[in-house]
């Protein structure tokens, strides 16, 4: 019993320090920021505009710098070294990377990614926020569609991963899928996991389902936004049903379409968690984002890796780029 | 702006006092409890045996490693009374994820104080990136209590900096003695007896002959690789062996792709498995752990697996010659090799120098830890000559603990952990797990494999 006692003491005596230090360190970076912000209000004349720049933009620049462009930097240039970094390759890397049916696969598989669990998530969840606006108690059923985003992607993996369990037919189901399956008179249904190319429509299924409520949630804003008058115009010249849809709302929400295409692409692109908590990329199911992971801190070729990493990079910056031009828009037409 | 300036510059030279102030007061309170210990105080009654140790009261290490409650609690039991008696605290962490956040940890300079490293591959790596600190001197003496091939496996360009803390026999097919007595089976002897057993279970049809499982999260695929290394040490003796894990043999040589058509006759054979999980490719979504469970059911017969499974087994199953589970010595694929055994162990790597991480590296290296290692759990053994073997309670471990120690033995350690990690727990553990869950063609495994070892 002392023992614990012991213990649980100075587990507190060890909170206790850590929240000073916290604390300390939180004062010490307000006072700084206060000391900053003083001297630049003091600052007059002709150096207050550079001045307030400097302050305002100066800490984001560096951090951008620190976070972002110096590891791009780096990580192309150790995409062109070895696996240690020690010996110039060239454009070996990228050779292997375009070359090896294995990579091949890989990028067949992230490209499918990026087509179908986007498209799928926008458009459920348009067709979402169009049923769900009309019923009665909407907010309930939204709070309840959006919720999956609050889950993490690994927390969703492994809830599917138990969907999606498979056993021996003759033995009791731990898998809902088998389980329902079976009750509906699938005698042999299949090992889901390992089907494929079965499986890597099922993993899309998790960041569907995630994704899903953002859609919805920014798609039925975007469409509440649109003004009564053009509908009510719409209407009265005779369209209903699809035909307004067709012609009247969706281009009135076109940039908010795109916009939540974008970001959920940009979101698979990066899939990583559901493909290593579920599959660990193995069964032809490997994204990009795992691939590189695998080899940069699996395998330990940085080379390799970072290869992959720049070829990431770049599938991304088109979307990142088209994303920021259309919000720009939107933010126009508003 | 043509304000005053003296007020401003008073309230500019307050702010950093304060500061200073403040941050002075949450260091001195760090630092307070830091020296909380009486220092290399005489230690007495049960604790008088840790005075080697004595004299780092109140601080603490930690150690990061892959071995999972419940493993690990009896694990954290085995030095309580050296942390309450020393007043060291050691912080374990276990993850599923350990070999691939440890070099993650390491390079971006938040490493434990200790790493428990079951892979000299990964140890290799480890020891590249100048981070790992060579063990004191008394850590060292202790490694000559292990026989010498250990100190090989420890070491990294012939310098010693790991000493072994367990070892685990895998050469161990577990099954059930009730079982195979009531159906009138014997344990075999040779491989050819092993073989003709499994087709007479499957042919009297009331259970699969063999249980198998390969998933293990990120390292999904090992168990695969020991079936594999069972077999080429088994088929061709440590000679082969050794040139095989150091690439001098490679995986497409004939000698190894008639070893892997030996593996897929035995753990890919349709009749044969995947007794009460599914076909042959359930192999490779069931998890090692789940892996022998059936045998308690009966729906399937044996289970090739390490001795440290016997931790996997439910609470309250009566393990022995006569209980519910029981293990044999995998036979050797060819009678010439003389009785093979493959193990693993696990090694203490130090990322600090601190004289507590030093007094806990002695401690774990000796054969008091290790004795004490022993009594508070089975399913744990060491190679530690200084172990008395009256301590093993458990007949498994007893087996384990002669076969690891005995002189005649081909002893060879786990090959994927010896191989480089771009292989070793990288693509042979993803291509062997394509085998079972793709059914590819031998050849292609070999020649992916083969395509990962480092130039």
């Amino acid at each position: 019993m002392p023992t614990d006692l012991v213990l649980a003491n100075s587990a507190w005596t060890d909170a206790t320090i850590k929240f000073g230090n916290s604390a300390g360190a939180v004062a010490g970076f307000v006072g700084i920021l206060l000391v900053i912000f003083f001297a630049a209000g003091r600052a007059g004349g002709r150096f207050t505009r550079p001045l307030a720049i400097t302050v305002m933009l100066g800490p984001a620049v560096l951090l951008l710098g620190i976070g972002l462009v110096v590891p791009l930097v780096r990580t192309v240039y150790l995409s062109f070294y070895n696996d240690d970094s020690t010996r110039f390759l060239g454009g070996a890397n990228f050779g292997w990377a375009l070359t090896t049916s294995h990579i091949q696969e890989v990028l067949l598989t992230t490209l499918l990614w990026l087509l179908i669990a986007p498209l799928a998530a926008t458009g459920l969840g348009l067709l979402l926020a169009l049923l769900v606006d009309r019923m009665r108690g909407q907010a309930v059923y939204k709070s309840l569609i959006f919720m999956p985003m609050a889950v993490s992607l690994v927390g969703a993996s492994i809830i599917w991963k138990f969907v999606y369990e498979a056993r021996d037919p003759s033995q009791p189901q731990v898998g809902l899928l088998s389980r329902v399956v079976i009750a509906l008179g699938w005698e042999h249904p299949p090992n889901w996991i390992l089907s494929q190319p079965l499986n890597t429509f099922l993993l899309m299924v998790v960041m569907v389902w995630v994704q899903t409520g953002f859609a919805m949630v920014v798609l039925s804003a975007a469409i509440k936004a649109i003004p009564d008058e053009i509908t009510e115009a719409a209407r009265l010249d005779g369209a209903t049903g699809i035909r307004l849809f067709r012609s009247v709302t969706v281009p009135m929400i076109r940039t908010t379409i795109v916009v939540v295409l974008t970001t959920v692409m940009i979101t698979t692109l990066k899939a990583f968690d559901i493909i290593r908590t579920m599959t660990g990329g193995n069964f032809g199911t490997q994204v990009l984002a795992n691939e590189m992971y695998s080899q940069s801190f699996e395998q330990y070729n940085t080379g390799r890796g970072s290869a992959l990493a720049v070829i990431l990079f770049l599938a991304v910056l088109p979307l990142v780029a088209y994303n920021i031009i259309q919000l720009r828009k939107e933010r126009t037409v508003r | 702006m043509t304000t005053p300036v003296t007020p401003g510059r008073r309230r500019l030279l307050a702010v950093p006092a304060v500061l200073a102030l403040a941050l002075t007061a949450a260091c001195s309170n760090s630092s307070g409890s830091g020296g909380g210990g009486s220092s290399a105080a005489a230690l007495t009654g049960d604790c008088a045996k840790y005075q080697a140790y004595a004299g780092h009261s109140g601080t603490k290490v930690t150690m990061y490693a892959s071995i999972l409650s419940p493993e690990s609690d009896s694990l954290e039991k085995s030095w309580a009374e050296f942390s309450s008696c020393t007043g060291i605290k050691i912080a374990y962490e276990g993850s599923n994820d350990f070999e691939s956040q440890l070099p993650v940890r390491v390079g971006g300079g938040n490493a434990p104080d200790f790493a428990i490293i079951p892979q000299p591959g990964l140890l290799a790596q480890m020891v590249k990136t100048g981070k790992v600190v060579k063990p004191p001197q008394q850590t060292a003496e202790n490694e000559n209590k292990w026989s010498p091939v250990w100190r090989t496996y420890g070491s990294v360009n012939g310098t010693f900096y790991a000493a072994p803390m367990s070892a685990n026999m895998k050469s161990l097919v577990w099954y059930s003695p009730k079982a195979f007595k009531a159906a009138g089976y014997e344990v075999p002897k040779t491989w050819a007896d092993l073989m003709a057993l499994s087709d007479k279970i499957a042919k009297a049809g009331s259970a699969k002959p063999w249980c198998g499982g390969i998933g293990s999260g990120t390292a999904t695929g090992w168990p695969a690789t020991d079936w594999l290394e069972e077999v080429v040490l088994g088929s061709y003796g440590g000679d082969v062996y050794d040139q095989w894990v150091s690439h001098k043999v490679k995986f497409s040589d004939e000698k190894i792709t008639t070893a892997m058509k030996t593996v897929a006759d035995w753990m890919q054979n349709p009749a044969w498995v995947n007794g009460g999980f599914g076909d042959v490719k359930s192999i490779a979504t069931t998890t090692f752990q789940d892996a022998g469970t059936p045998i308690l059911s009966g729906k399937c017969a044996m289970l090739q697996q390490a001795s440290f499974y016997r931790a996997q087994w439910p609470k309250g199953t009566n393990i022995g010659p006569d209980g519910d589970i029981f293990a044999f010595h995998l036979p050797a694929v060819n009678p010439q090799v003389s009785n093979p055994v493959e193990g693993g162990g696990e090694f203490l790597a130090a990322f600090s120098d601190r004289p507590e991480v030093q007094a806990v590296q002695n401690y774990l290296s000796s054969s008091e830890w290790a004795s004490s290692r022993v009594k508070t759990s089975q399913g744990w053994v060491s190679a530690n000559q200084g172990v008395d073997k009256s301590l093993y309670t458990d007949p498994i471990d007893k087996l384990s603990a002669e076969a690891l120690t005995d002189p005649a033995a081909t002893f060879r350690f786990d090959g994927s952990d010896l191989m480089p990690a771009a292989v070793g727990s990288g693509a042979e553990w993803k291509a062997l797990t394509a085998w079972f869950a793709e059914g590819q063609a031998i050849p292609k495994v070999a020649a992916d494999i083969d395509a990962a070892w480092p130039q």
